[in-house]
């Protein structure tokens, strides 16, 4: 049979194989890590030379499950994290979309050279700056319900203030806001809205695709924390998940807890994700046609 | 009225009951072992009794996991943060000390005489740190292999010399039994590196740095007897006998024991799980090419914290901690080597006769603890680069001769690490 390159339903077929392959070359490390984490530790060593690594065959068991619980606090690093990384997300959203919307509706002098400062932030790896500001939070005061403390280490609010706003958070809400209608701005200034009243009675019901891509890239960003938690926080209440990690990188390592864990720890970023992807989809599309 | 006696009796009695709690005083301890429940067991355990053995102070511990612990401490010492108590891996203790992390033990060092000197932590003359158990390394084999074979057993009396590893290797190459004769657990480039093959380097007769100065690596790191052993390590992986850099993750723990290797360097960490696998299994000592056979030696060791309030406090629990039968105890849980021949004869696998007694032997005997210098977790990395160099197939006298000049200028920048 001969190749007929107006067959529709062959071309059809073709783009829906390659797809298809695409989509399994991205989901095989997590059918991977899924099936390895109901193996033990031989058997998923034994199975990484064959295809029998993707499969949930041989001896299952949640023995890696449990296992997982008994070494580390699984529950407590999962609830940090969600935790410091709820509350950011959620203040970033707020004070993010708020500076965007001076930036973008407002006028005030030294506007465009404080936006440009803002995104040329963008530039400067988190590394460069860990070390001067772990030394300002150590040193940091905070009123508390029981009286003032000198140093932010070991807090949940170390983890969270400084990641609150971002660059590109503010650049993303910035772009968004700019391309919404300046006439219903105007229209609702003219009708004798407040500023106050444009950003939270106008501009942020249209926002919902902006503030879905901003949260979802506020979350991953915040619920992989490794270095900052690491070098701000030495009490275990308050460690994240990434760092809890290390738990099972003994001098023997118990590969099918590893997996377990980081089972356990993949499912809200997945739940997240499938809250939200909707909006997120539509965020990206929208930016790709004005592109 | 009565009532008013016996409230007040209460209230005597159990203020009295509180003094000694009342009265002790707090001290921090943090530790490299989270997630590792036997080592965390037996600290607790530890802790707990020290805790109730007396009143004038009472440890809390914070673990950490092993691999972001000195992140952690460096950070930590940053912000002014330590702790009373640090628990520093051996070949790391200079560092810290130089760089004032950790004050010198106020106890005297004849207190820990009969300990192995690889957990004894030692910098400018003065003890800094001690450790509770040690490890050591030697060459997996099975006695089935060594008769099939028809290889001499070595002894640490007389040991293999490089010929004789060589044929060994050679004989199980052309055996066809195996993908390789020998596993080095090359896919591990942290500090297993300068651990296990430094020594190999020691026994040619050259070393990471010139140990009588500790200024340069000129002329051990690149002179004549570290180009033999660049040559004799790269011919390893072109020679087809050991499996390079690549090398899966999981061969290290189970390819000797599904007999993918004839031979297997690897820590006495892996000992008991191996014995449990293969019933003929022989842990023999390191051969000798020349200078001596050698192993490492050195593990993890407490320490008091130079920012410590109370280093008398921290002295205290340690040496409490240094009683044979915690040594034993954590032997006994972790499989690692007990610091003291007394307490190794309380262990279940290290004591005369012991199914492990030969790796108390080998560590006695072979060990050599890393280069004692602040510069050495600088140099570690240096070496471990450069022996994934070569084993890739760099050029041996480039890479040595790269390696040592970029030791050199490490030491340069530092000032000489207080090395006098």
């Amino acid at each position: 049979m001969a190749f007929n390159p107006d067959n529709y339903g062959l071309r059809l077929f073709v783009r829906y194989l390659v797809l298809c392959l695409i989509a399994l070359i991205f989901i095989f490390p997590l059918v991977f890590m899924i099936n390895s984490s109901f193996k033990p530790d031989s058997q998923l060593l034994a199975d990484t030379s064959s295809l029998r690594a993707f499969l949930p065959v041989g001896d299952i068991s949640l023995n890696n499950y449990f296992g997982a619980f008994r070494r580390a606090p699984v529950g407590l690093f999962v609830l940090n994290s969600v935790l410091v990384t709820g509350a950011t997300v959620l203040l970033s959203l707020l004070i993010c979309s708020m500076a965007a919307f001076s930036f973008a509706f407002l006028r005030w002098k030294g506007r465009d050279v404080v936006l440009s400062i803002v995104i040329a932030t963008l530039i400067i790896p988190f590394e460069t700056i860990a070390i001067p500001l772990l030394l300002l939070v150590s040193k940091l005061p905070w009123i508390g319900l029981d009286g003032l403390h000198w140093g932010w280490l070991n807090t949940y609010r170390v983890q969270i203030i400084p990641w609150i706003a971002d660059g590109l958070t503010i650049f993303l809400f910035v772009q968004y806001f700019k391309g919404l209608p300046g006439e219903l701005i105007e229209a609702s200034r003219v009708e004798g809205a407040s500023w106050w009243q444009v950003y939270y009675r106008v501009v942020m019901p249209l926002s919902g695709p902006v503030l879905a891509t901003a949260a979802i890239l506020k979350f991953l960003v915040m619920y992989n924390q490794y270095l900052w938690p690491l070098i701000v926080v030495q009490q275990e209440n308050y460690r994240p998940v990434m760092v809890g990690l290390g738990y099972f990188f003994q001098l023997n390592v118990a590969w099918g807890e590893v997996m377990a864990y980081l089972t356990l720890i993949t499912v809200p970023v997945l739940i997240f994700y499938l809250f939200l992807q909707r909006a997120f989809i539509a965020s990206i599309a929208s930016t790709g046609v004005k592109g | 009225m009565n009532l008013t006696k016996h409230l007040a009796g209460v209230v005597i009695a159990s203020t009295c009951l509180c003094v000694p709690a009342l009265a002790q005083t707090k001290l921090t301890m943090w530790y490299h072992g989270a997630g590792n429940e036997v080592e965390s067991r037996t600290l607790n355990q530890i802790v707990s009794d020290f805790n109730a053995s007396q009143s004038d102070w009472a440890v809390t511990i914070e673990s950490f996991p092993e691999k972001s612990y000195n992140d952690s401490v460096a950070a930590a010492a940053l912000a002014g943060n330590l702790p009373d108590i640090l628990d520093v891996d051996g070949p790391v203790m200079p560092n810290w000390a130089w760089a004032g992390y950790l004050q010198p033990l106020p106890i005297d060092e004849s207190e820990f005489a009969d300990f192995l000197p690889g957990t004894k932590g030692v910098w400018d003359g003065k003890l800094y740190s001690v450790g509770l158990w040690d490890a050591a390394v030697a060459l997996f084999a099975r006695q089935s292999t060594l008769d099939e074979l028809g290889l001499r057993t070595p002894t640490l009396d007389k040991p293999w010399s490089r010929e004789e590893f060589l044929a060994a290797l050679d004989a199980a190459k052309a055996s066809g039994k195996y993908e390789f004769a020998l596993d080095l657990g090359m896919n591990d480039q942290a500090e297993w590196y300068s651990y296990a093959f430094s020594p190999f380097l020691q026994s040619f007769g050259g070393d990471i740095v010139d140990r009588s100065t500790y200024k340069t690596a000129e002329g051990t790191l690149n002179g004549e007897a570290a180009q033999a052993f660049g040559k004799w390590w790269q011919s390893l992986f072109t020679g087809g006998y050991a499996p390079g850099t690549s090398e899966d993750p999981a061969d290290q723990q189970t390819g000797f024991i599904d007999g993918k290797f004839a031979f297997q360097w690897n820590g006495n960490w892996r000992a008991v799980a191996t014995m449990e696998a293969v019933n003929d299994v022989v842990f023999l000592p390191a051969p000798d090419f020349g200078a001596g056979n050698k192993i490492g030696a050195g593990s993890w060791q407490f320490g008091v914290s130079a920012k410590s309030k109370h280093p008398e406090g921290a002295a205290e629990f340690i040496k409490f901690a240094a009683q044979d039968k915690y040594l034993a105890a954590f032997s006994d849980g972790i499989g690692l080597i007990p610091p003291t021949p007394s307490a190794a004869q309380m262990t279940k696998n290290y004591k005369d006769g012991g199914p492990l007694a030969v790796f108390f032997d080998l560590s006695k005997a072979q060990a050599l603890v890393r280069p004692v210098t602040p510069g050495y977790v600088v140099q570690a990395k240096v070496f471990t680069k450069a022996l994934a160099d070569i084993a890739n197939g760099a050029d041996v006298a480039d890479t040595l001769d790269a390696a040592v000049d970029e030791i050199d200028a490490d030491i340069e920048s530092n000032g000489g690490y207080g090395h006098r």
